[in-house]
This record gives structure tokens, sequence and C-alpha cells, in this order.
């Protein structure tokens, strides 16, 4: 809750509106947007070519599915749940909704039914979650495998390949509008109505309230089982959207479509400051985690750095993310102490 | 009544008892010693993680990154061995750099005090990233011969293979620590509760940090029967073994809110898991089943002892007679905690 609720000091009666300039420069997602920025402008220095017209295009295809289901999760992660059923989503719905739709089909029937499988599953995790009151955890970790394994039952190693899905779902993935590519509006549509929808609608603030403190949002009467089924269909929603934008990027979609995504949206949604402890991060945040992390991973390969290195710079890039947080955080506390006591 | 109360445990190791019949009826080359020592070489590493895992699941933390952890080990041995030193000192640095690795664990957990979920998911991809700089695209599989028999011979004159001794005796171990020890009582305090525990006197940091380096030695050791069975040492082994582990741990009627489970537990729900693999395998099950059935099992082992306590609440509600004995599986005394994950007792 930075953004909109930049810490105030507790102490004093300043009731004024804080002002435009400190609630940018308190922003979780400033030092992350920074350094974005530096990853970005060194690499296009070192190699021109990273940010010509077809690397942008490369960067912003090669991020939109991650940032999409990113998007999703971060409903999920503020309310200090955990959604790992959505490598498995991706793959299952996007090769049903292929599979049915079928080369004649119309492209938007794709992004409708590979939607609605997702979001049926969102909602049968949801409901576990939320009415037998299970750990999140443990019941997507149970539904990533019952959906992966329904995938591999449902295709049996057959591929979808380019000439069996409708042309226009193809050409789809391969254009772009305004410089940026079609795939990537689709993510950018989601990110900015989710982050519409968690930043000033009372169903999204609650959302905070019950990651912040469950029992005390329960108290103050937010109706919490059915916030946490509508965190869990939105990301299941994101994840089966996801799965249609796959079948256009790389024009078909196998078993293998998905296979451990789930960890790496985690990974974007904590790089950009979505705490795991819930109550805490952004949608905008989650999109710059995604888009910091698929850029790194494309900077290694322009700087020729071998593409083996990039899981260790992701997986070091997480760490110090939370590092960097975690004290940042610690000296909030501390100041805000100090405050108090004088 | 006490001595009818079921709990998850021990239903368990009657569905591991009644999956060994049915298994035997429906395949006569189930329950044959070539079989069972088999699905024991099968569930050698994951057995090995999942001991370990237990006590850092009981504490209330996560350790994601045992699969990465496995597969670094087997490539820094796979590293050593190729530079020509000797075949010990190569499995002693494989365990010694999951120590190292398990301490980065710890001590970003426990000194820096960061949540290990997203610790463990960054080491996750550190840990694999550091196989992969290391080797690439290489295998190494020229491990001297005797090394590999330990891998996929069994112990002569018998049809179980190495790794069963050594199975049984960290089994033991486990099980001793956690359930008759002092530092057994603490693992099941922190859990609890970590604020109590510490209060009482009980170191309650350093406790976990040494688990996340037991951890790492523990990946260490798998890491070298892993790439012993199959005879080389690549950078994309055991990925998704976390998952896999998780969800025995799990299975075993540990809960993900820490402070419930045994040891006993996990162990049945491994060898369970591994014997229904080996069932549907001699089945011609084809594999992908196997997935779905993991999943299910994973699922019916948080619901069902939800629902039986909630159907137990409304029975006690109704004041409806109590019956004697209910159906296995179901608990017979309302309200009684069940050493089950389900129990929402700490649930937020």
């Amino acid at each position: 809750m930075s953004v909109q609720t930049p810490p105030a000091p507790p102490s004093g009666p300043r009731l004024e509106e804080p002002s435009w300039w400190s609630t940018v420069g308190h922003a979780r997602e400033l030092p992350i947007i920074c350094v974005l920025a530096a990853v970005l402008i060194g690499t296009s220095l070192a190699n021109h070519d990273f940010l010509s017209g077809q690397g942008r295009v490369d960067l912003m295809t090669a991020v939109s599915i991650t940032a999409l289901m990113a998007v999703g999760e971060t409903f999920v992660i503020v309310m200090k749940h955990v959604d790992l059923s959505v490598g498995s989503t991706l793959g299952f719905a996007g090769y049903v909704a292929a599979y049915l739709v079928g080369p004649g089909g119309n492209a938007l029937m794709v992004f409708v039914i590979s939607s609605l499988v997702g979001l049926v599953i969102g909602l049968i995790n949801g409901a576990l979650v939320a009415t037998l009151r299970l750990p999140s955890l443990v019941v997507t970790l149970g539904t990533l495998y019952v959906v992966q394994g329904l995938l591999a039952v449902t295709a049996s190693s057959r591929v979808i390949t380019q000439d069996k899905l409708p042309s226009a779902l193809v050409s789809f993935g391969e254009h772009s509008l305004l410089g940026v590519p079609y795939v990537m509006w689709v993510t950018i549509v989601a990110a900015v109505i989710g982050g519409w929808y968690m930043h000033s609608r009372r169903p999204g603030r609650d959302l905070y309230a019950i990651g912040s403190n469950g029992p005390a949002a329960k108290l103050v009467g937010i109706p919490v089982r059915r916030r946490e089924l509508m965190a869990f269909a939105v990301s299941g929603l994101c994840a089966g959207l996801a799965g249609a934008l796959w079948s256009a990027r790389f024009g078909g979609i196998d078993t293998s479509a998905g296979l451990g995504y789930e960890l790496s949206v985690i990974a974007a949604c904590v790089v950009g400051g979505v705490s795991i402890a819930g109550g805490n991060g952004t949608i905008l945040g989650a999109f710059v985690g995604a888009l910091l992390l698929q850029t790194i991973g494309n900077a290694l390969s322009a700087l020729d750095v071998p593409e083996f290195w990039q899981q260790a710079v992701n997986g070091t890039l997480l760490i110090l993310a939370i590092t960097v947080d975690r004290l940042a955080s610690r000296r909030r506390e501390r100041v805000a102490a100090r405050e108090v006591v004088a | 009544m006490r001595h009818l109360r079921i709990t998850w445990d021990k239903g368990l190791i009657v569905l591991l008892a009644l999956t060994l019949g049915v298994g035997a009826v429906i395949s006569p080359r189930f329950l044959t010693g070539n079989n069972l020592g088999f699905v024991i070489q099968d569930i050698g590493e994951i057995m090995i993680v999942a001991l370990v895992m237990t006590l850092i699941i009981i504490t209330g933390e996560i350790d994601l990154s045992v699969g990465s952890m496995v597969a670094l080990t087997g490539c820094v041995m796979g590293v050593v061995w190729h530079h020509g030193w000797p075949m010990w000192l190569a499995a002693a640095s494989a365990i010694v750099t999951g120590g190292v690795a398990g301490s980065l664990n710890g001590f970003l957990v426990t000194k820096v005090g960061l949540p290990s979920l997203a610790v463990t998911i960054g080491t996750l991809g550190l840990f694999r990233g550091l196989s992969w700089a290391l080797l690439g695209d290489q295998t190494i599989s020229d491990f001297p011969a005797s090394w590999l028999a330990f891998g996929y011979d069994n112990i002569p004159g018998t049809s179980f293979p190495w790794v069963a001794p050594i199975l049984v005796v960290l089994g033991v171990t486990f099980g001793v620590v956690l359930h008759l020890t002092r530092t057994g009582r603490w693992i099941f305090a922190t859990g609890q509760n970590a604020q109590a525990a510490r209060f009482a006197g009980i170191p309650v940091q350093r406790l976990k940090f040494r688990l996340f380096v037991l951890s790492g030695l523990m990946c260490g050791l798998a890491g070298i029967v892993y790439s012993m069975r199959f005879a080389s040492a690549r950078p994309d082994s055991a990925i998704g073994l976390e998952l896999a582990v998780i969800a025995s741990v799990l299975f075993g009627g540990v809960s993900i809110f820490g402070g419930v489970g045994t040891i006993w537990g996990v162990v049945t729900s491994v060898l369970f898991l591994g014997a229904i693999r080996s069932l549907l395998l001699l089945e011609r099950v084809p594999p992908n089943e196997l997935t779905i059935i993991t999943g299910l099992l994973l699922l019916a082992s948080v619901v069902i002892p939800v629902v039986a306590s909630k159907l137990a609440g409304l029975r006690r509600k109704h004041r409806l007679p109590e019956s004697t004995a209910g159906p296995p599986g179901q608990p017979t005394t309302a309200g009684q905690p069940l050493g089950s994950p389900g129990q929402p007792a700490r649930s937020a």
C-alpha cells in the first residue's frame, strides 16, 4: 500500500494530502523502475540493436505472458495466499481452447474459451481455499498436478501446430499496433484494469486489508471468503488468457506450455515489491518486476553472456530485491519509532 | 474411545498395506523382491530430501531450492571428478557444496529475516543457474564403475539396492531426533508458536539456520545418489523435485502451517506414492494419470480431515447418538485435532 498511502508520521495531526512528489518519491516501485531504466540504457549503449524496433518488439512479446500471469497472481499474493497452479492452467486452458476452435474457427473464441477454462480452475482453487479454509499452497500444488495431468491425458503428446490454429490468431501474435505487439496490448489492458480495481475499488482495497490483518478485516465486516474466491478467480482468468496468448505468440501449443512458470511469475511479483507476507505491493510493481526479469534475460544475450547465466542472475536479483526491501522497511520503522519518541 | 481414534498418519499405513495387498492380487510381479527393490531405488532421493523437508515445514518454513541443490551438488561432483580428483573427494565436495548452499538459505532467512518462500524461489533460480554455468550443455557420465554399482546394483545376495540401508538409517535417525529428543520438541514448539518458543528460551533462529544447512547437506547426499542412479551429472537433473517432495511431505500429514507432523507419516507417504507409481507402471497406466492421482491425493489429504471434522461437529450439534466406531479414515471423536495438514488452527 505504498503509492496510495505514503507512510505518514504517526504523530501530529497532518491531514493534508501528501504532495505528488512525496508520493512518487516513496513509491515501493521506484527503486525497481530505476534498475530497469539502468539496465535498458546500459545495454542499449553497449549494443545498439537492443532497443531497436525489432529488439523492443521481441522484448515486449516475450514479457507479455509472464506479466499477464503476474497481474492475476498479485491479487492472490496481496491476500497472503499463493497460486502455484498458474503454469498448469495456462497450458491446459490454452491447449483446450486451441483444440476446440480448430483451424477454421474464430480467433476470438480461442481467447474466450481459454479465459473461461482458466476462470473455472481459479474458481475451484478459490472455492477450496475459501469455503474449507484450506492452505492455498497445498490446494494449488494439488491442482497444479491435477491440471498438468489432465493436459497430458487430453493432449497425449499431440502438438497443435500453426496450421491447426485460426490464421487470425497467428497473425495476432505476429503483428503490432503503434510499435507495441498485440499480445502486449492484451497484457497492458489487463494490467490497467487490474491496477485500477486494486487501487480504487472497495473490493480491491479489501484485498490489502485481508492481507495485512485477516482477523481484523473479518471483524470490520469485509467478506473475506468472497474476496478470496474473487482473487483466485482473477488469477485463473489471467492464466487462462495467457494460454491464448501463448498459442498466438508461439504459433502453436503443446503439453510443455507453461511448465514451471508458476515460480517465475511469483518471482516477478516479489521482485516488483509484492510482499509474500501479504498486504503490500501493486500491479504496477508486479508488471515492472516481470519486465525487469525479462529485460535482464534479453540484455544478457544482447551482451553475449552465455544464456546459462540467466537463471543465476534472475535468482540473485530476486534475493537482492527482497533484501533491499527488507532493509528499507527496517529503516522506515526506525525512523517512525524515532518520530514517535520526539 | 481413545483406542479408536484414527489419525491421518495411521490411516496412511492402512492405505499402504491395502495398496500392497491389492497390488499383489492385481499384478503378480508387484510384490516380488525385484520390484520392491526397484520401488526403493525409485524413491531414493525423494525420501532423503523429504525427511529434512519434514523438519523444515514443521518449524513453519519451506525450502523450494532442494531440486536445484540436488542438481548443483551433482554437477560439482562431476566437475571435481572430471578434473582428475579422486571420487571420494568429489563426493565430499558435493556434500560441502550442499552445506554452503543451505547456509546461504539459512543466512537469508534467519539473519536477514526474509520469508523462506521468497528466498528459496530466488536460490532455486540461483543454484540451477550455477549448475548451468558449471556444465553448460555438457553431461558428465564417466563416473567409476564401483560407484555406479552403488547407484543401480543390488546388495549382493539380496534384491535390495545399496540405497536401502541408507534410507533405513536416515529414516530411523530423523524419527528419533524429531520424536524423542529435545531438538525435536524444539522443532514442534517453534512451528506451533515461534514467539512463545523464543520466550521459552529456545534458540529459534539458530535451530532454523541449522535445519537449512542440514537441508543442503541432505541434498548433497541426494545429488550423489541421483547422479549415480542415472550414471550422469547434468544441470537439468531433478527439475521440479521440490514440488514432488513437498507434495509427499504434505500428503504424509505434515501441516503447511507448521507444528504438526510425524516422520513415519512422511515415510509411509513416500513409500505409498512409490508403490502406487510402480503398480501403475506394471499395469501399463501412462504416467500422466499418475500426475492426476498425485494431485487428487494431495487435495484429498487436506479436504477429508476438514470435511470429517465438520461432519463430526454437525453430528455433535444435533445430539445424535454417538456411534461406537466410525468408518476408517473418519474421526470418531469430534473436535479432536487430527494430525493433518487441513487443521485450520493457524490459518489467517
